[in-house]
């Protein structure tokens, strides 16, 4: 997987930033990004991106070492477009969407490896005011999900046990799966409702007024990374209609 | 449930005991508020908490039940605690307060950043009880909270227990089938029969010396009251050929889990012999389980062997049992795993038992006979049409063994076949795998339960203590 969720965690001031404020920021460069369809504002974004990742605290080599991953796939992707465009300029198609994923793909994997789940919740419920029971039952169930990964192996070497494998039968294959998909869904559902039964019975479900452990804060710098990536859309977007190659994507 | 009258007073320590299907989890949870009185199927009767309706009482309540897995629901111990004095409305600043105060009262050993998907079994139990002790509950409910852990856990648990009781002098119910152990917990023992209500309550020594042999035959662990004794009659001088032959020999295996930083298990050799039972043993972490996966012809041993003898797989013991096609592995090799849930292949009692004797080509009158034989053995006839997900925790258990013997394999492979058993199913299933060993059969059991070993047992291999385990494990005579 590319993400490591508790990578990098604690150091660096564009780390320690507001959840609901890097989300937003990411949010804002990608759908830029998405909506402009010329190479320029996406290499623009991205080469800002790469200096303000550096100035907030993650290092190039850091984002080389996490991001490695992304890089490949990106690479493998203009390769493909190289390869299989139509295009009269095939290496500048292939460029311009090396480019394109970077430059969406980078701020949302930096914010998602960078942000705690318990502190995305957190902010959610105090700062964009998400009703808490959504915002903690989701996460308490994203808990689960590596156990349903462990209990996803455990059953298929089970029924292996019982007799049942595919061997090269796509069928067989096919009914394995549903299966198994079956045994992990019953699975499921009983932790779900064990784990609520276990939450409500620590006040969960009360009908009156939270209170809150964990404080977060919306500061003057975290206003300050939204309207930055705001501005940074806006400049490249004026840099390259300057340049004349700006070209939104329904043009 | 059914025609209850009971008053625990305040302050009183109680011991709920009862055949599975008597009513006890479902008293916990009405007792917490949380059952829907409104949407039963059919509710009758009058529940009081300190005189008014449970539902009014619920933050004077705290619940921990059996799975520790689903107790907990923050990724930080500390957060987790925090999380019921989030749902109280405690101040924030007062929160950290109680919840440092409530991590120490049970022993918990570490931070309030500790990862608690890190965490052992019984390290997550006793800060589930954190998080309901930090809630300063008057009544505590817990429902076999011990029930899933190893010996050292369960222990600390129960002195995590007594530290609340002594905190909060909280009037505890607590339902436990391992009633030895919980003994030093409560000082009153009350005992439920499905449909009747209290048959019994009491001290514990006048309960037990009144009901003693009827609550064993329920299924409860009754003190002091031997187990049968079912080990293998002595091998045979080997002129006939009749001697404990190998079937399945392990040699020198070791095994690293994906990802894992340390390898699970190095270096152990073990022999499975025909018409013998061998009890593997260790703490947690020692690496059964790992071994009983690679024996069982489930995972590939990183270094060593795993080799059947041609007694076992004939032309076939060349090849490693975790190269055999799955029918042919359940022919030779049965494994029952912890979760007999992950097993189930069909949706009804009677074609679970049938599946591995029609895959095995089995004549369909001839398997339609072995099946009733079976369900009459396992006390399950009446369930013959039930989906297998359905039944309870010992039926289960005794289908999952069943399922593993029908195709017919000499090796039983079993992990912690006893976990959380009452005594009747513990009494069934050692009579099950001492059958299966005196016709010749193999038996391994990964297990922490000592009656197993004392029981069953003919030989007992002891895993390394710590973790990584360098040390070979050691093979004795039980």
């Amino acid at each position: 997987m590319v993400l490591d969720l508790h990578a990098g965690r604690g150091t660096g001031r564009l780390v320690r930033a507001n959840p609901v404020a890097k989300v937003l920021a990411a949010f804002v460069l990608g759908l830029g990004v998405a909506l402009s369809d010329d190479p320029v504002t996406p290499a623009l974004v991205l080469g800002a991106v790469v200096v303000a990742l550096a100035a907030g605290g993650v290092t190039m080599r850091v984002l080389l070492m996490r991001g490695w991953p992304l890089l490949v796939s990106a690479a493998s992707l203009g390769l493909t477009t190289l390869l299989f465009s139509d295009t009269e300029q095939p290496w500048l198609t292939a460029l311009s969407v090396t480019v394109r994923v970077l430059a969406i793909a980078l701020p949302g994997v930096v914010v998602l490896v960078t942000i705690d789940p318990t502190d995305l919740a957190d902010s959610l419920v105090q700062n964009a005011r998400v009703p808490a029971r959504f915002a903690y039952a989701s996460l308490a169930a994203l808990r689960l999900l590596p156990l349903m990964a462990v209990e996803w192996r455990t059953i298929g070497l089970a029924r292996r046990a019982r007799g049942v494998d595919a061997g090269r039968n796509p069928v067989a294959h096919l009914r394995l799966f549903a299966g198994t998909v079956f045994t992990l869904l019953v699975g499921a559902v009983r932790r779900g409702t064990r784990l609520a039964v276990a939450m409500d019975a620590r006040g969960f479900d009360a009908v009156g007024p939270r209170t809150i452990a964990r404080p977060q804060v919306v500061r003057r710098s975290d206003v300050a990374l939204v309207l930055g990536a705001f501005a940074v859309l806006v400049a490249a977007v004026l840099a390259s209609s300057a340049l004349g190659t700006f070209r939104p994507f329904w043009a | 449930m059914r025609g209850l009258d009971l008053t625990i007073e305040p302050g009183e320590r109680v011991l709920l005991l009862g055949a599975s299907g008597a009513g006890k989890s479902t008293l916990l949870t009405a007792l917490a508020g949380i059952l829907d009185l409104e949407h039963a199927g059919d509710a009758e009767g009058r529940l009081t908490v300190d005189g008014v309706h449970p539902r009014a009482t619920r933050d004077r309540v705290g619940l921990v039940l059996q799975d520790p897995e689903t107790q907990l629901v923050m990724a930080r111990a500390g957060d987790d605690v925090a999380f019921g004095l989030e749902n109280r409305a405690v101040p924030g600043p007062q929160i950290w307060h109680r919840v440092d105060a409530a991590l120490d009262t049970v022993g918990f050993p570490y931070g309030r950043d500790r990862r608690t998907d890190r965490l052992s079994g019984g390290e997550q139990q006793r800060l589930a009880l954190a998080g309901a002790f930090a809630l300063s509950p008057r009544l505590l409910l817990l429902d076999e909270p011990t029930a899933n852990l190893d010996p050292v856990g369960a222990g600390l648990v129960r002195e995590a227990i007594a530290a609340i009781q002594r905190t909060t002098g909280a009037t505890t119910v607590l339902v436990e089938h391992r009633v030895a152990e919980a003994l030093e917990l409560v000082d009153r023992v009350v005992v439920l029969t499905p449909g009747e209500g209290v048959i019994a309550d009491g001290e514990p020594a006048e309960v037990f010396a009144a009901h003693g042999d009827a609550l064993a035959a329920s299924g409860v662990w009754v003190p002091d009251r031997p187990l049968p004794t079912r080990k293998a009659r002595p091998a045979q001088p080997d002129a006939s050929g009749g001697g404990r032959e190998d079937l399945l020999v392990a040699d020198r295996v070791g095994y690293t889990h994906k990802g894992g930083d340390r390898p699970a298990l190095t270096g152990v050799s073990v022999r499975l012999r025909a018409g013998e039972a061998l009890a593997v043993v260790g703490p947690n972490g020692s690496g059964k389980s790992t071994l009983a996966t690679m024996l069982a012809g489930l995972a590939a041993p990183a270094t060593g062997t795993v080799r059947a003898t041609p007694r076992l797989a004939g032309s076939d013991s060349p090849v490693p049992p975790h190269r055999w096609r799955a029918h042919v592995l359940a022919a030779r090799i049965g494994t029952v795993f912890q979760d007999p849930e992950h097993q189930f292949l069909t949706g009804r009692v009677r074609d679970e038992l049938a599946f591995g004797p029609i895959r095995r080509g089995e004549k369909a009158d001839a398997v339609g006979r072995r099946v009733d034989d079976l369900l009459d053995r396992l006390r399950l006839t009446s369930l013959a049409e039930a989906n297998p997900f359905t039944l309870s925790g010992g039926e289960k258990r005794r289908l999952s063994v069943a399922t593993a013997l029908t195709p017919g394999p000499a090796v039983l492979i079993l992990d912690e076949p006893t976990f959380g058993q009452d005594r009747r199913t513990w009494v069934e299933l050692v009579d099950l795998l001492a059958a299966h060993r005196d016709s010749g059969g193999s038996i391994f059991a990964a297990t922490h339960d000592e009656a197993v070993v004392a029981s069953l047992a003919d030989r007992v291999l002891t895993l390394g203590h710590d973790r990584p385990a360098p040390v070979p494990g050691r093979e004795v005579a039980a």
